[in-house]
C-alpha cells in the first residue's frame, strides 16, 4: 500500500468516526432521564399548555427517528441532522441563544487555556525528559523521575485549589474569570489583565500534563539511546549532540507524538476541572453549567465538538506518525 | 604494522560496585590487508575486547590497561575530539546487520552520506556520487539509497553495513558477527565480499565470530579466546592443522567439516564460566578433560609454541 492510500484511508476512517458520532450524540440525548421541556424554566406552575409550546418550538412534539405519518423526514432526527449540515447546533435552552455562537465564544478562551498549558508542557517535558535521560542515575534524573511520579499521580482538582489559594493570597492574583469587570480599556493593559488572570489556571494545567510527558520522553529516550543504530552513529563519529539530535530525538518522538495527539484531544473536554475550580469561562465550565441545567442543545453540542477535536487529533497524529516513520503503511 | 594491540584489559562495574574482568591480557599485532579471526563462545570476551579498541564500551564498561597502537598511536590515550575524527576514518566497524544497526528511520543512502560528511567537506553531488558507487561495490543498485533499512533483506542490511564502514577509505574495518542471523547462502556471500573488499582494498580486518567456517575462508590469524583471556592466537593454517590448545581443539572437534564427513561432531560439556564466579588458575580447567592438579591453581600464560603461534596452557 502506497503512502498517498494510507492518508486517503486514514482521512476516510475519520470522516467516518464523525458521522458515527453524530448519529450516537443524538441518541445519547434522547435516552437520558428527565423532560428538557421542564427543566428548561423551572417552574411548578408551568402549565401543560406552555410546555406543550415550548416543546413545539423545540421541536420535541415530532417523532423521534421517523415521521410515519407525513413527510418521514419530518422527525427530530432528520431535522437535527440536517440543521448540524448547516452548522445549526440548535438553540440552548439556558441562554436562549445559538449553540454554535456560545459554543464559539467558549471555545477561544479554552483554546487559549490548554493551547498554552500544552505547549508549555511539552517544551518542559521534553526538555526534562531528555535531560533525564542522558544524565541517567545522576541526582538531576532522580529529581526529573519523583517529580514526574508525583505531578502525575496529583489530583487536577486539588493542584487548582492549592494554586488558586497561593496566586491570590500571595502573589496578588485575581480569583476567578477572564477579565476583570470595568478594567482599562486600551488593548495592551487588557492583554495583561486577561493573561494574569491565566497564569495560575495555565500552571495547573502545565503541571497535571508535565509529568507524564517527562516520564514518557525519558522512557523512550532511554530505549532509543540503547539501539545499535545508536552505536553505530558514535562509531561513525558524530558527536554526542549530532546523535541525540538526528538519531535519538527522532525516534524518541514517536511515542510522544502520540501522546501528545491523545492529551491534546482530551484536554478541550478535560480541562472541566480547571476551569470549573477558576470559573474560567471556556467550553469545561460551559458543559459544567449545562449539566446542571438540562441545557440538552448545549451538551449535545458541547460533545460533538469534544468528539470531533478527538478525532481530528488521533488523525492528525497518525498522519504525522506516518511522516515521520517510514515503516508505518507499509 | 597497522595495529598493535598490548595487554588489553577491560573491567566492567556491576551495579553493586564489585568490578568484573570481561577481557584480561589480550594481545596481537594486524597487518594491512590482513584479516584476522576472532572465536569462541558466546560470553568469551569477543565482542567486549573489540568495543575495548573501539572505545565503544558501555558506561559501565572501562580499559583498564593495556595499549591500542593503530599507526603508531595509542587510541586509547586520544583526546574525545581526536578520538571523533579518526573514527571511520582510519577504523570502522559492522556490527551485526540483522539487528537494529541502522537507524530505522532515516533512508540508507542517508545514514551513509552522513557518515562521510562527518569527515569530509565534500560538495553535494560529490557525496552523491560517492554513496552510489559504494552501494555499487557492495552489489546493491544506486537507486536503493533512497529506499530505508526495512525494505532491504537482512543480506542487503549487512552489505549496506559493509558499504557505510567503507564510506571514508578507512584502514581498518571490525566486523562484530557479519553472519550471524543470515542464512547460509548470504553467509557465504557476504564472506566472499569482505574477502574481496580486503584483497582490493588493501584492508585490515578483524571478524569476530562463531564459524570456524568463516575463519578457514576469509582469515590469516585466528584469535581464540576463552573466558576473556587468549587460549590461542596463530596463523590459520598452524592452528587449525595442529591445536595445542585443548579448547582449540575441542572447538574444532565440535564443528562440521566436509573432509571428515562421518566423524562425529562432540559437543563440549558445560558452559563458559560467568565473569562474576571466574574459576582459580586455567579458566578452562572446569572443562578441560586433560587438566592436572597445576591447572587448578596457576593461571597460564600465552607461551611460542611454533612460529607466530602461542598458546595460553601448561600441558604445551
Amino acid at each position: 500500500m502506497s503512502r498517498s492510500d494510507y492518508i486517503i484511508r486514514r482521512i476516510g476512517m475519520a470522516a467516518l468516526t464523525v458521522v458515527f458520532a453524530v448519529v450516537m450524540n443524538f441518541f445519547l440525548f434522547r435516552v437520558l432521564p428527565g423532560d428538557p421541556a421542564k427543566a428548561g424554566i423551572r417552574d411548578p406552575r408551568l402549565t401543560a399548555a406552555a410546555q406543550q409550546s415550548i416543546r413545539e418550538r423545540f421541536g420535541l412534539d415530532k417523532p423521534l427517528l421517523i415521521n410515519l405519518e407525513g413527510n418521514p423526514f419530518d422527525s427530530q432526527f432528520f431535522r437535527y441532522f440536517g440543521n448540524l449540515l448547516q452548522g445549526d447546533l440548535g438553540i440552548s435552552y439556558n441562554f436562549n441563544r445559538p449553540v454554535a455562537d456560545l459554543l464559539r465564544e467558549r471555545l477561544i478562551n479554552t483554546v487559549l487555556l490548554v493551547g498554552v498549558g500544552e505547549v508549555l508542557a511539552i517544551i518542559i517535558g521534553v526538555a526534562l525528559g531528555l535531560l533525564a535521560a542522558w544524565r541517567r542515575g545522576t541526582a538531576i534524573d532522580v529529581g526529573v523521575l519523583l517529580f514526574g511520579l508525583f505531578t502525575w499521580a496529583l489530583p487536577t482538582f486539588f493542584l487548582a485549589i492549592i494554586l488558586l489559594i497561593i496566586g491570590s493570597t500571595f502573589l496578588g492574583l485575581p480569583v476567578a474569570g477572564i477579565r476583570t469587570a470595568g478594567g482599562a480599556s486600551d488593548p495592551w493593559s487588557q492583554i495583561v489583565d486577561v493573561g494574569r488572570h491565566m497564569m495560575m489556571p495555565t500552571l495547573t494545567l502545565t503541571i497535571i500534563l508535565l509529568g507524564e510527558f517527562m516520564l514518557i520522553m525519558r522512557s523512550s529516550l532511554l530505549e532509543v539511546l540503547s539501539e545499535d543504530y545508536i552505536l553505530t552513529a558514535k562509531a561513525k563519529g558524530l558527536s554526542d549532540w549530532v546523535i541525540l539530535r538526528d538519531h535519538a530525538m527522532r525516534n524518541a518522538m514517536l511515542p510522544m507524538i502520540a501522546l501528545i495527539a491523545l492529551t491534546l484531544g482530551f484536554t478541550v473536554s478535560g480541562s472541566i476541572l480547571i476551569e470549573s475550580v477558576f470559573s474560567w469561562p471556556g467550553l469545561g465550565s460551559a458543559v459544567f453549567e449545562a449539566v446542571g441545567r438540562r441545557d440538552f442543545p448545549m451538551l449535545q453540542g458541547a460533545f460533538m465538538l469534544f468528539t470531533v477535536s478527538v478525532i481530528l487529533a488521533n488523525t492528525a497524529a497518525d498522519l504525522l506518525y506516518a511522516a515521520l516513520d517510514p515503516r508505518v503503511s507499509v | 604494522m597497522l595495529l598493535d594491540v598490548r595487554n588489553l584489559t577491560t573491567e566492567f562495574t556491576t551495579p553493586e560496585g564489585a568490578r568484573l574482568r570481561a577481557v584480561e591480557g589480550v594481545s596481537f599485532t594486524l597487518g594491512r590487508g590482513e584479516a584476522l579471526g576472532i572465536v569462541g563462545e558466546s560470553g568469551c570476551g569477543k565482542t567486549t575486547a573489540m568495543l575495548s579498541l573501539l572505545r565503544l564500551l558501555p558506561a559501565a564498561g572501562r580499559v583498564v590497561a593495556g595499549e591500542v597502537l593503530f599507526a603508531g598511536d595509542d587510541l586509547l590515550r586520544l583526546t574525545p575530539a581526536e578520538l571523533r575524527e579518526r573514527r571511520w576514518r582510519d577504523l570502522s566497524i559492522v556490527f551485526q546487520g540483522a539487528m537494529n544497526a541502522l537507524n530505522p528511520v532515516r533512508s540508507v543512502g542517508d545514514q551513509i552520506r552522513e557518515a562521510i560528511l562527518a569527515h569530509m567537506p565534500w560538495p553535494r553531488d560529490k557525496v552523491g556520487a560517492r554513496v552510489s558507487e559504494l552501494l555499487e561495490l557492495v552489489g546493491i543498485p544506486a537507486w536503493r539509497a533512497a529506499q530505508f533499512p526495512h525494505q532491504y533483506s537482512g543480506g542487503m542490511r549487512q552489505r549496506a553495513m559493509i558499504a557505510m564502514a567503507l564510506a571514508c577509505n578507512p584502514q581498518l574495518v571490525v566486523a562484530d558477527e557479519p553472519t550471524t542471523a543470515l542464512d547460509v547462502m548470504v553467509q557465504a556471500q557476504i564472506i566472499d565480499l569482505l574477502d574481496r573488499l580486503r584483497r582490493d582494498l588493501d584492508l585490515a580486518m578483524i571478524i569476530v565470530t562463531h564459524d570456524l567456517g568463516v575463519v578457514a575462508e576469509a582469515c590469516q590469524q585466528v584469535l581464540v579466546m576463552y573466558g576473556g583471556r587468549v587460549a590461542e592466537h596463530g596463523p590459520v593454517e598452524r592452528v587449525f592443522a595442529a591445536p595445542r590448545h585443548p579448547y582449540t581443539q575441542m572447538l574444532l572437534k565440535a564443528f562440521p567439516t566436509i573432509e571428515h564427513r562421518g566423524a562425529p561432531m562432540v559437543g563440549i560439556p558445560g558452559s563458559p564460566p560467568r565473569l562474576s564466579d571466574l574459576p582459580a588458575g586455567c579458566r578452562f580447567h572446569p572443562r578441560c578433560p586433560l587438566a592436572v592438579e597445576r591447572c587448578r591453581v596457576e593461571t597460564p600464560e600465552p607461551r611460542a609454541v611454533g612460529e607466530g603461534h602461542v598458546a595460553a596452557c601448561h600441558l604445551v
